[in-house]
């Protein structure tokens, strides 16, 4: 810790050091073997190691962003593309599809930060306070983060079968009545389906956070608790005024993250309700929605609505993201 | 350090009187078993119902052990799924996108922190304005430019560059190098400027030296990314023959056709590597969690 903390401060005094010594910056002094200028033959080489990344960059990250854009505008039929104005816009605000889609995402958003991002939480605060087997409760939580998306999700899926599932003999054991799952009708919100597919992704899903939150509990200084017990604070006022704020910062980052990964939903649906949609469409998210537009009815698929609703999604985030970090920012002040 | 971490919301003192004793060690029975019924649990299921037989498995109510071992079932999964060859694929796209990853990426990492070029700055900051924008919303424009690259004109869809480059445009794999890039003392590279090293040779025998934990992380980051993606894997690498399919879309593909204990004996087959990896590596994989999001 101690060591990183003064090699991240060195680069610049060394830089200055070095140069005294050389009497000229090292960086300037390889003469070029081209006979170009020394600056220009530095620079060609610099970029010459950055082109690899940057092209990568330009064609699967950058160009696709605005091409995003532009195919928002377009429509294609019969292979010639023509420009569409607000059509595509106009076509998914009509669609009843596109409102069940949001309302679906927002619901699994919620729902997922009241498990992904409660439970997690106090995981992380049960596991700081306890002196033993902390290496194999690190690995347990973290475990289901590693394996394959399909293994758990199909495990799941069986899992909350109706008819053969263990959810279900669970319940029946327990003198519960059973449920349908991910399989319920319902739509009115919060849905079981949906319940499911949270309870699901927050298994496979919650040791990320649990273990970066874990990390930030580690650092926060002893004395704190120390004091307050001095002032006679119990344990939950100590969670309240000294973990709380103390790890305030990393509990906000943790919270647009889960906000942004979870807006994105795809799989989890996709997987458990066979196509993502469900009964009635009561899992289907947003990007599910995209990616019907695109790609699912064969000969029939529409590039144009699907950018669409993909710059609706992007710009709902950013506005989002923004106006969280806006927020914190004014109430810290 | 040590003597902070070690206190926490309760103290030790409290901990080791009589009742604070004996409510802690019911406390780390209950969550010691609790965590394992939670996370291994489902795991016991997995590996055990792919020993089921076919009936066995969707029996009501299910049997919590299977009573009569089928070890075929996992060697009919094996052929009808063709999981050596998802296996084979996956593995395939996961290493040839750490290689691209780490030839691409520390590359670009060593020029912007160290040899910056003129517009370094500016090429960095379009890179992690990258981070913003979720990958999910990105699929139909990178499909279709996958479809047709612009200018070379290819279509990639279908081969492993589909999944190899794309990877590369990790914007969070080259903050990640260039912080530690930086981190280094100026003076070992500078040392070896004036002894007449070139760039690329004081990249090779100072800077990589040096920055092995970092490219331990990096490089799982990448292999994880790859073995648990999927909307991305359909969409390139889906419906060929011989299967291109990644183990994910693979299996998830054969369901609609295969009996509940080959599913599960397949999803099973395809945990194997990720736990195995998990065991070896989890003191990496732990710590560089923490590193990629905290301190680097």
């Amino acid at each position: 810790m101690a060591d990183l903390a003064t090699l991240k401060r060195t680069p610049g005094r060394a830089r200055a050091l070095a140069r005294t010594r050389a009497g000229v910056d090292p960086r300037r002094r390889s003469r070029s073997p081209h006979g170009l200028g020394p600056r220009i033959s530095r620079n060609l080489s610099a970029h010459g190691f950055l082109i690899g990344a940057v092209l990568c960059f330009a064609f699967f990250s950058w160009y696709p962003m605005g091409r995003e854009i532009v195919m928002s505008f377009q429509k294609t039929q019969f292979g010639v593309t023509s420009w569409a104005g607000w059509r595509n816009y106009d076509r998914i605000f009509r669609d009843p599809t596109f409102w069940t889609a949001w309302r679906n995402t927002l619901e699994f958003t919620i729902l997922a930060l009241l498990f992904g991002y409660v439970v997690p939480f106090f995981t992380a605060i049960l596991l700081n306070e306890l002196r033993h087997a902390k290496g194999y409760l690190r690995c347990l939580v973290y475990l289901p983060v590693m394996l394959p998306p399909a293994s758990a999700l199909l495990l799941f899926s069986y899992f909350y079968d109706p008819s053969y599932g263990l959810f279900n003999n669970i319940l029946h054991t327990l003198h519960l009545p059973a449920s349908q799952w991910v399989q319920s009708p319902g739509t009115t919100p919060p849905t079981m389906a949906m319940i499911s597919v949270v309870i699901a992704a927050t298994w496979m899903n919650m040791g990320g956070a649990t273990l970066i939150y874990l990390a930030a509990l580690q650092n926060i200084p002893g004395d704190l608790y120390e004091a307050a017990e001095l002032d006679g604070a119990g344990l939950v006022k100590k969670i309240r005024h000294i973990t709380i704020p103390q790890t305030r910062l990393i509990l906000s980052m943790l919270l647009i993250v889960q906000v942004i990964a979870t807006m994105q939903m795809f799989v989890e649906a996709y997987i458990l309700t066979n196509g993502g949609a469900g009964v009635n469409n009561n899992t289907l998210s947003v990007v599910t929605l995209i990616y019907q537009y695109a790609f699912a009815m064969a000969g029939a698929s529409n590039y144009g609505a699907a950018s669409a609703l993909g710059v609706i999604l992007m710009v709902v985030l950013a506005v989002f993201s923004g106006g969280y970090l806006w927020l914190t920012r004014r109430l810290e002040r | 350090m040590a003597d902070s971490t070690a206190r926490t919301l309760i103290s030790q003192a409290q901990l080791n009187r009589g009742r604070g004793k004996l409510v802690y060690r019911i406390v780390l029975t209950v969550v010691v078993l609790v965590f394992t019924l939670v996370f291994i649990g489902p795991l016991y299921f997995l590996f055990s119902d792919g020993l089921k037989s076919s009936q066995e498995a969707i029996a009501t109510p299910p049997t919590l052990y299977p009573h009569h071992m089928h070890l075929s079932t996992y060697t009919a999964a094996w052929g009808r799924m063709s999981v050596g060859r998802l296996l084979v694929n996956t593995l395939y796209y996961a290493f040839g996108a750490l290689v691209f990853q780490l030839v691409f990426d520390v590359a670009a990492a060593y020029s912007i922190s160290r040899l910056r070029p003129v517009f370094g700055n500016v090429i960095f900051a379009g890179m992690l304005a990258v981070l913003m924008i979720p990958a999910a919303v990105l699929v139909v424009p990178q499909y279709v430019t996958m479809a047709n690259l612009p200018i070379l004109h290819l279509n990639l869809i279908g081969t492993p560059e589909a999944i190899w480059l794309p990877s590369v445009a990790n914007a969070f794999n080259i903050f990640l190098l260039k912080r530690f890039f930086d981190s280094i003392p100026e003076e070992l590279t500078a040392a070896a400027a004036i002894d007449g090293a070139s760039p690329l040779r004081i990249l090779r025998s100072i800077i990589i030296p040096i920055s092995r934990p970092i490219l331990g992380v990096v490089s799982i980051f990448a292999l994880v990314g790859v073995w648990k993606d999927f909307l991305w894997p359909l969409l390139v690498e889906n419906g060929y023959n011989p299967t291109r399919e990644t183990l994910n879309v693979g299996i998830w593909d054969g369901t609609l056709t295969t009996p509940q204990n080959e599913i599960l004996a397949a999803s099973a087959m395809a945990a194997i590597p990720t736990i195995i990896f998990f065991l070896i590596f989890q003191r990496n994989i732990l710590s560089g969690l923490t590193t990629g999001s905290l301190k680097g």
